[in-house]
C-alpha cells in the first residue's frame, strides 16, 4: 500500500472536491446561488413531493371505453361499406370484443367479405414495412356471418394513441389552470402520472381531469311529457339525461328529453372564455367556420324551439333558439360560479379527453409537514454524525479522527452526487443518508480491525497496514455488494419516497466503499510518511 | 494506553456449544411473532388496503368524538379517527367498501368539505384498490428476490452451505421482524417493506463478514474440527460486528429519535431488524454450518505441514 502511484492520488483527490464542491451549494439559499456567476456549480438537492410538499396524482385511462369506441368506429364503417355496395344485413354489431355482421344473401357474401376486407388499414408505427400489419382480421363464419377482429397491433396503437391525447389535453388543461411545474408522465400501460410541487389545490386539478370535457348540441325533444320524462321514458330517437346542476343532497335538479343526434360537435370549438352576462358568469364560444356554418344552418332550421348544451352527457343548460345564430359564436349561461365558468372554458379550449380518466392513487403532503420533515431529518442527521463519531474516535482514537474525516468526504460525495445528478431526495432517502452514517464506518472497522490483528501478530507498521487493507478487500465487497442487491431491488420495484431511499442507501454504500479503500488509505499513508510511527496506535 | 473498549481483546466465547440455547431462542421469537400475526394480523396501512389517509392539523386540540360524529355523518363506512403528535393532530382513515374505483378520490373531497378549509392539511392519501394490490404484489416480491439474489451471490462467492444459510438466515431475520411489527401493532405500509429489505441487506452484511472468516480459516488451519474453527471465526469478527451495529443503532435511534413521526414505523423496525440480525450473524448462522456436508472445495485434504501460506482465493 505504501506505493500510490502519482495520478492515483490526483485522481482522488480530484473527486473527493468535486464532492465538496458540488455539495457547496446546499449550504446557500437560492436568491443567493441566483447571484453568482454561471460558471460555479448552483445545483442543489432535488427534493421529493413528501419533502417541498405537493401532490401526486396517479390517473387511469379508462381503455374499455377506447376501445369500445374503436369497435363503434369499426361498425359504422362496415354499415357504410355494406350500404355503398347496397349489401343486405342483419345483427349488425359488437359482441364478445368483436364486430359480427350476418349477411342475408348467400350469393353476396363473397362480395361482402371482399368489401369489409377492403376497410383494413395499415397500423402505423407497427413494424419497419409499411402495411405490413393491418389493423383488423376479417373472418368468415358458418351461415353467412362475418366477423371483424382488432389485430393485437391495432389495440396497441390505439391505446399508445388514447394515452398521449390524454397527456397532451391534461397539459393543456392543467397549464391554463395557471399551475406551476407540474409533471406530466406515462407510466405502463394505461396510466398517467400527474406531479404538482408546492402549495397548490389538488382538488381543483382533479376537478378539471375528472371530466371528459365532450360538449354537444342536440335539440330538445318536445314530443316528451313531462310524466315520460319524471318516468325515464324517452320517445323514439331521444334519452333522458340530467341537469349539471345538482340539489344539496346531489340528486339532478331537473331532467331533458333529448334528441340522440347531435346538431354540432363540441370539437369545432376553437375558443371559448368566461365572461359576464347582466352581472351573471357565463361562458361565451366561437366555432370554426364549418362549426359556425353548421350552427348557423341548424338554428335557422329551429328558431322558437328549445336545444341542450349537453356536456359529458349532463344539461349545462337548454336555452330557446329566438333568431339564427349566424355569426358562430355564443354564450352558455347555467348556473355558474365565477370559478366554474372560467373552468368550463378552460375545458373547452382544451378540448375533450379521449376517454374518461379516474384517479386511482393521491397523495398530498402539506408544505408545512414537508419542511418538519426535513428540519427533523436534518436534525436527526446531526445526532447521528456526532454519536457515531464520538464512539469512533472514543474506540479508535487517532484512527478514529481519520475514519471521521473519512466520513466527511464520503457526505460530502453523497450529497455532491445528490445534487450533480439531480437524483430526487426524500424523506426516507434522509434516512438511507442517516443509516449510511452508521453502516459507513463499517468498511473502517473491517480494516482497522485486520491491521490490529495484524499488528498483534507481529507486524511491523507498514506491513500490518498493507495486510489490513489487503485482506479486509474482499471483505468489503462482498459484505457491501450483498446489502447493494437488496438496494437495487428496492429501487426496481418501488415508487416515489421508497425508492428516494433505494437511491441513497445504493449511493450511500458506493460511496462508503470507494471512501474506504482510496481515501481512507491516502490519508494513513500521508499520515504514516509524515509521522513514521513505529507503533500503531491502534 | 487507557481505551474505552466494550469488547475484551482476543475473546474466546464458545459459541458453537452454546448454539442450542440460540436455536431455541431464535425460534421462540419467530414463534411469538407468528402467533401476534394469527391473532392479531398485521396492521395493514392504506398502501395495501387501499382507501383514504387524512392528517391534519389544527391551532387548538380536537374534539375527537364530536368529529367522529361529524364524520359518520357522511356515510363513508369505516372511519377510524385517533390523534396524531399530539392533542392538536388529527389523523382520518376511510377504509374502502367495495372495489369502486374512484370513490376514495370523492371521499377526500366529503372528508374535507366536512373537517372544513381553514386547517393545515398535512397529508392527504387516497390509494385504490388496483395501486393497492399492485404495492402489496411487488412489496413481497421485492423482498424475496432480494433474500433470492443475496442468496444466489453467496452460493457464488463461497459454496452452496454458505448459499443456503445466507438464505434461511436472512429469511429469518426478514420474517421475525415482520413478526414484531405484529407484536408491537405497527403499521404495515410500504416504509416497512423498504425496512425489511434493509433488515436482509443490513443482515447479509454480518453474515458474509462471519463467512468470510470461515472460509479463511478452513483454508489456514486445515486440521481443525469446523466447530473449532467456526468458533474462532465468530470471536475473531466479534469486535467488528459489535461496533458495527453499535454505530449503525446509534445511527438508527437518532433516527428514531428525532426523526419524526412518518417515518417512526421504519425506524422502529429497522431497530429491532438491526438487532435481530447482529444476532443471528453471530450465533445461528456460522452454528448451522455444523448441520450441512462440510464445505470441501474450500478445504483441501489436510497435508501434514503447518503454517504454509494459504492459497489464493478462487474467483
Amino acid at each position: 500500500m505504501f506505493y500510490f502511484a502519482p495520478w492515483r492520488i490526483v485522481l482522488t483527490s480530484l473527486i473527493c472536491l468535486a464532492g465538496v464542491i458540488f455539495s457547496i451549494p446546499n449550504l446557500f439559499s437560492r436568491a443567493q446561488l441566483d447571484s453568482l456567476p454561471d460558471w460555479l456549480p448552483t445545483q442543489q438537492i432535488n427534493f421529493g413531493l413528501d419533502l417541498r410538499g405537493g401532490s401526486h396524482l396517479m390517473l387511469e385511462v379508462d381503455m374499455e371505453t377506447v376501445i369500445k369506441e374503436r369497435l363503434e368506429s369499426q361498425v359504422d364503417a362496415v354499415r357504410g361499406a355494406l350500404r355503398a355496395k347496397q349489401i343486405g344485413y342483419t345483427n349488425l354489431g359488437v359482441e364478445a370484443g368483436m364486430v359480427r355482421v350476418d349477411i342475408r344473401d348467400a350469393a353476396k357474401r363473397e362480395e361482402a367479405l371482399r368489401e369489409i376486407r377492403a376497410l383494413a388499414a395499415p397500423v402505423s408505427g407497427a413494424g419497419m414495412f409499411v402495411g405490413a400489419v393491418r389493423d383488423i382480421d376479417v373472418t368468415a363464419e358458418a351461415g353467412g356471418r362475418i366477423q371483424v377482429a382488432l389485430t393485437a397491433e391495432a389495440l396497441a396503437e390505439r391505446k399508445r394513441h388514447a394515452i398521449a391525447q390524454s397527456i397532451e389535453i391534461i397539459r393543456r388543461r392543467i397549464d391554463e389552470a395557471g399551475t406551476r411545474d407540474p409533471t406530466i408522465q406515462r407510466q405502463g400501460e394505461d396510466r398517467i402520472l400527474v406531479q404538482l410541487p408546492g402549495e397548490q389545490n389538488p382538488d381543483r386539478v382533479k376537478r378539471l381531469i375528472g371530466k371528459t370535457a365532450k360538449m354537444v348540441f342536440r335539440l330538445v325533444d318536445p314530443t316528451a311529457t313531462p310524466e315520460d320524462i319524471a318516468s325515464g321514458r324517452a320517445p323514439a330517437g331521444s334519452e333522458i339525461l340530467e341537469s349539471d346542476g345538482r340539489r344539496a343532497d346531489g340528486s339532478a335538479e331537473q331532467h331533458y328529453a333529448v334528441r340522440k343526434r347531435i346538431m354540432v360537435a363540441g370539437d369545432t370549438l376553437v375558443d371559448a372564455q368566461p365572461t359576464f352576462q347582466q352581472g351573471m358568469p357565463v361562458v361565451s364560444f366561437r366555432f370554426d367556420s364549418a362549426g359556425a356554418r353548421r350552427f348557423g344552418d341548424a338554428t335557422k332550421e329551429n328558431v322558437g324551439k328549445p336545444f341542450a348544451i349537453v356536456l359529458d352527457d349532463r344539461v349545462i343548460s337548454a336555452p330557446v333558439i329566438r333568431e339564427p345564430i349566424l355569426g358562430g359564436s355564443g354564450i352558455i349561461s347555467g348556473s355558474f360560479t365565477v370559478e366554474s365558468a372560467r373552468d368550463l372554458a378552460v375545458l373547452l379550449r382544451a378540448g375533450a379527453l379521449p376517454a374518461p380518466l379516474r384517479v386511482i392513487e393521491e397523495r398530498t403532503v402539506g408544505p408545512s409537514l414537508g419542511s418538519d420533515s426535513i428540519a427533523a431529518g436534518r436534525f436527526a442527521g446531526a445526532i447521528a454524525l456526532v454519536l457515531v463519531v464520538g464512539y469512533m474516535i472514543a474506540t479508535y482514537r487517532l484512527f478514529g479522527v481519520l475514519a471521521t474525516l473519512a466520513l466527511g468526504i464520503n457526505m460530502a460525495l453523497i450529497i455532491g452526487a445528490l445534487s450533480l445528478l439531480q437524483m430526487t431526495l426524500t424523506l426516507p432517502g434522509i434516512a438511507g443518508i442517516v443509516l449510511t452514517i452508521g453502516m459507513a464506518v463499517d468498511a473502517s472497522v473491517l480494516i482497522f480491525e485486520r491491521i490490529r490483528e495484524e499488528t498483534r501478530a507481529g507486524k511491523t507498521p507498514i506491513a500490518a497496514m498493507d495486510a489490513g487493507f489487503a485482506r479486509a478487500f474482499a471483505t468489503i465487497f462482498d459484505s457491501n455488494i450483498t446489502t447493494f442487491f437488496a438496494a437495487a431491488i428496492l429501487f426496481a420495484m418501488g415508487s416515489g419516497p421508497v425508492r428516494g431511499f433505494a437511491v441513497t442507501l445504493g449511493l450511500g454504500l458506493i460511496t462508503s466503499v470507494y471512501t474506504a479503500v482510496e481515501v481512507t488509505r491516502l490519508i494513513m499513508v500521508f499520515w504514516y510518511r509524515r509521522t513514521r510511527p513505529r507503533l500503531l496506535p491502534v | 494506553m487507557a481505551r474505552f473498549t466494550l469488547i475484551k481483546e482476543n475473546t474466546n466465547i464458545d459459541f458453537v456449544g452454546k448454539r442450542l440455547i440460540a436455536f431455541v431462542f431464535s425460534i421462540l421469537l419467530l414463534v411469538v411473532g407468528g402467533i401476534a400475526v394469527a391473532l392479531k394480523g398485521l396492521d395493514f396501512g392504506i398502501d395495501f388496503t387501499g382507501g383514504v389517509m387524512i392528517e391534519v392539523q389544527a391551532k387548538k386540540a380536537f374534539d375527537v368524538a364530536a368529529m367522529r360524529e361529524k364524520l359518520a355523518g357522511l356515510n363513508l363506512g369505516e372511519v377510524q379517527l385517533q390523534n396524531f403528535g399530539g392533542p392538536n393532530g388529527l389523523l382520518v382513515r376511510v377504509q374502502p367498501i367495495g372495489r369502486a374505483v374512484d370513490r376514495d378520490a370523492a371521499a377526500v373531497l366529503r372528508v374535507k368539505e366536512a373537517l372544513g378549509p381553514t386547517l393545515d392539511y398535512r397529508r392527504v392519501e387516497a390509494v385504490g384498490p388496483a395501486i393497492s394490490a399492485e404495492l402489496l404484489r411487488d412489496g413481497i416480491l421485492a423482498t424475496v428476490l432480494a433474500v433470492l439474489a443475496i442468496a444466489i451471490y453467496v452460493w457464488f462467492r463461497f459454496e452452496w452451505q454458505f448459499g443456503l444459510l445466507a438464505l434461511v438466515t436472512t429469511g429469518y431475520d426478514v420474517l421475525a421482524t415482520l413478526g414484531l411489527f405484529a407484536v408491537f401493532d405497527l403499521e404495515f405500509n410500504i416504509a416497512a417493506v423498504a425496512a425489511l429489505l434493509t433488515v436482509a441487506g443490513y443482515s447479509i452484511n454480518d453474515t458474509v463478514v462471519v463467512f468470510d472468516r470461515i472460509r479463511e480459516n478452513l483454508r489456514k488451519f486445515r486440521r481443525d474440527p469446523l466447530p473449532r474453527i467456526i468458533n474462532r471465526s465468530v470471536n475473531e469478527t466479534l469486535s467488528r460486528t459489535i461496533r458495527t451495529s453499535s454505530t449503525t443503532l446509534l445511527a438508527v435511534f437518532a433516527l428514531l429519535m428525532f426523526g419524526g413521526d412518518v417515518i417512526l414505523n421504519f425506524n422502529a423496525a429497522v431497530l429491532c431488524g438491526v438487532l435481530i440480525g447482529t444476532f443471528s450473524s453471530i450465533y445461528v448462522a456460522a452454528a448451522l454450518l455444523l448441520y450441512l456436508p462440510a464445505p470441501k472445495a474450500l478445504r483441501p485434504a489436510a497435508e501434514p505441514r503447518e503454517g504454509e501460506t494459504p492459497p489464493k482465493a478462487a474467483g
